[in-house]
């Protein structure tokens, strides 16, 4: 007699040899998204004294390979909010068509007298997309992205805040995404180091600070591209531009990198 | 009515042995007394106006509209029983959500209209049901555009298969009205409810099938026809609901939207002046 009772009444693997249980799985365990597939890579943005500026390039890349060279990864919700995604492009697609059902619901109860002050502002939007992104995480099912959600919240004030992919938000007056967390933050930061100095902020300021990061992107992230997408959200609207071009580059540094072209050590 | 139902008008599945449906019929009364609506389809848009009956005082003055967004680029009003008209709509929203969910597309006001005849149809034939007791109008403009797929993200290839015939039209305005028997047919322009006789008879007189009228000269001449449709039961007070819905390149760029306040209060001013007009010609 064994004393496992999950082996009671069932025939002895002593005499009979051990119970074949294959057949119980025909197939394996529910499985979810383990890694992204066709990923974007790093969106950038900053807030200035009226509004907020973000940016992200125009590639979908599929592994290593530059595979779609014209996606639009910011995506404007109203007058008063743009999203920028990071990581896997399906399940920015989606979301998309998520929030755009939402936009739709949103649309039946808002008449124009009260002048969009029912819209949905940023923060609004970002609370919900959390929401979101936490369910789909606990569901051990998450979309794979990590969004910069740039508008204006409460008060018309700049919004600025992210959400990843396990739900997890945060807010700054700076953020980047993917290589652009390592890579184009400090840069960010020397310019922006705390909320005060974003209020000094001018839009022209950050609009070029933000070009410089996208630029220093592409020097060295291998996953980016030249083109790409910035949008620039104030109490004007969203004035958001897709097809954009990295101007002048400068190559001179990429000869003092060990590795680089030809050079082997 | 002439005839008393005999019997025959006590469930919907039954017919009058001359061929009636009585339900329908009553249905069709409760449209007559309902406030009037009209929509008029004009070259460059849609414009639908209802007289909304003020029932209290107590009631907050613009507050609970009567006309409906369904999707973003569809407007939808009705005459007769309210919670009908209400129940009509929020079936045509949920037909233009899954319409979205299978084509990741906006659905057209054509194929709106058809769900929703097919849809009010039904509670005619089986037992148990009453048939709604409204006529809605439903007006929209389908984008004329390239019309980006929902959660699009690039262009697609910019050489070779793929595309669109050249020369020729994609969408525009559209107007249609749903009667109580599931009956629906397009218009040029569309009224229901108690003053329609009167409103059918101005907008005849607008020649709308020629295609002239601009949806500015159209938000005039509905405020003129409601006022002129209110002739009739002038005691009771009336609001006057505007909306509107044109192209791209229009006002509204393809959404359904209320007309704005100044236009609308120098369209009722309009209105106004033109029945004094017609009061001193009288006299």
């Amino acid at each position: 007699m064994n004393h496992l009772p999950q082996a009671w009444g069932r025939p002895r693997d002593d005499v009979y040899g051990a119970y074949d249980a294959s057949h119980f799985q025909m197939s394996g365990p529910t499985q979810h998204s383990s890694r992204p597939i066709v990923t974007g890579t790093s969106v950038v943005a900053v807030k200035f004294k009226d509004g907020v500026v973000i940016a992200a390039d125009n590639l979908a890349s599929y592994g290593s390979l530059a595979r779609f060279t014209d996606v639009k990864r910011l995506r404007t919700f109203n007058s008063k909010s743009v999203l920028g995604f990071g990581g896997d492009v399906s399940d920015m697609q989606y979301l998309d068509r998520l929030l755009n059902s939402l936009s739709v619901r949103e649309n039946y109860s808002t008449s124009i007298d009260d002048s969009g002050k029912s819209d949905l502002d940023a923060h609004n939007l970002h609370r919900y997309l959390s929401k979101v992104m936490y369910k789909r995480r606990s569901d051990f099912n998450p979309l794979w992205n990590h969004i910069l959600v740039a508008g204006l919240g409460e008060k018309d004030a700049p919004f600025l805040a992210s959400v990843d992919l396990l739900g997890t938000t945060f807010s700054s007056p700076t953020l980047a995404t993917g290589f652009g967390a390592h890579l184009a933050q400090p840069i960010l930061r020397r310019q922006v180091p705390d909320e005060a100095a974003s209020k000094e902020l001018s839009q022209e300021k950050a609009v070029e600070l933000i070009r410089e990061c996208m630029k220093v992107l592409f020097y060295r992230d291998a996953r980016s591209m030249d083109k790409y997408s910035i949008a620039v959200i104030s109490k004007s609207g969203v004035d958001l531009k897709e097809d954009e071009k990295l101007e002048n580059q400068s190559w001179a540094f990429a000869e003092g990198i060990r590795g680089y072209g030809t050079q082997v050590n | 009515m002439t005839s008393i139902g005999t019997g025959y008008d006590l469930d919907n599945s039954v017919f009058s042995p001359d061929g009636r449906n009585f339900q329908v019929e009553y249905a069709v009364k409760a449209v007559e007394n309902g406030g009037t609506s009209i929509g008029i389809r004009c070259k460059d848009g849609v414009v639908l106006a209802t007289e909304k009956l003020v029932t209290s005082k107590l009631m907050k003055a613009g507050a609970n509209k009567r006309i409906a967004t369904v999707d973003r680029n569809i407007g939808m009003v009705s005459a007769g029983l309210l919670p009908d008209g209400r129940y009509l709509v929020s079936r045509a929203r949920q037909e233009t959500a899954s319409w979205r969910q299978i084509y990741k597309s906006p659905m057209p006001v054509a194929s709106l209209a058809g769900r929703l005849g097919s849809f009010v149809q039904m509670f005619t034939m089986n037992g148990g049901l009453r048939p709604f007791g409204i006529t809605a109008i439903v007006g929209g403009w389908d984008s004329e555009g390239d019309m980006a797929v929902d959660g699009q993200v690039g262009a697609g290839p910019s050489v070779g298969a793929g595309g669109k015939a050249s020369g020729k039209k994609y969408g525009g305005p559209f107007l249609y009205m749903i009667e109580p028997s599931g009956l629906y047919w397009g218009y040029y322009g569309a009224a229901t409810g108690k003053g329609r006789q009167a409103a059918k008879s101005e907008l005849e007189k607008l020649d709308l099938s020629a295609g002239a009228l601009s949806l500015e000269q159209g938000v005039k001449e509905a405020a003129r026809i409601i006022y002129v449709a209110h002739e009739d039961s002038k005691d009771k007070e009336f609001e006057l609901e505007m909306t509107w819905v044109s192209g791209l390149s229009g006002p509204t760029k393809g959404q359904h939207q209320e007309v704005p306040k100044e236009l609308r209060e120098e369209a009722e001013r309009l209105a106004k002046k033109a029945l004094e007009g017609d009061d001193e010609m009288e006299e």
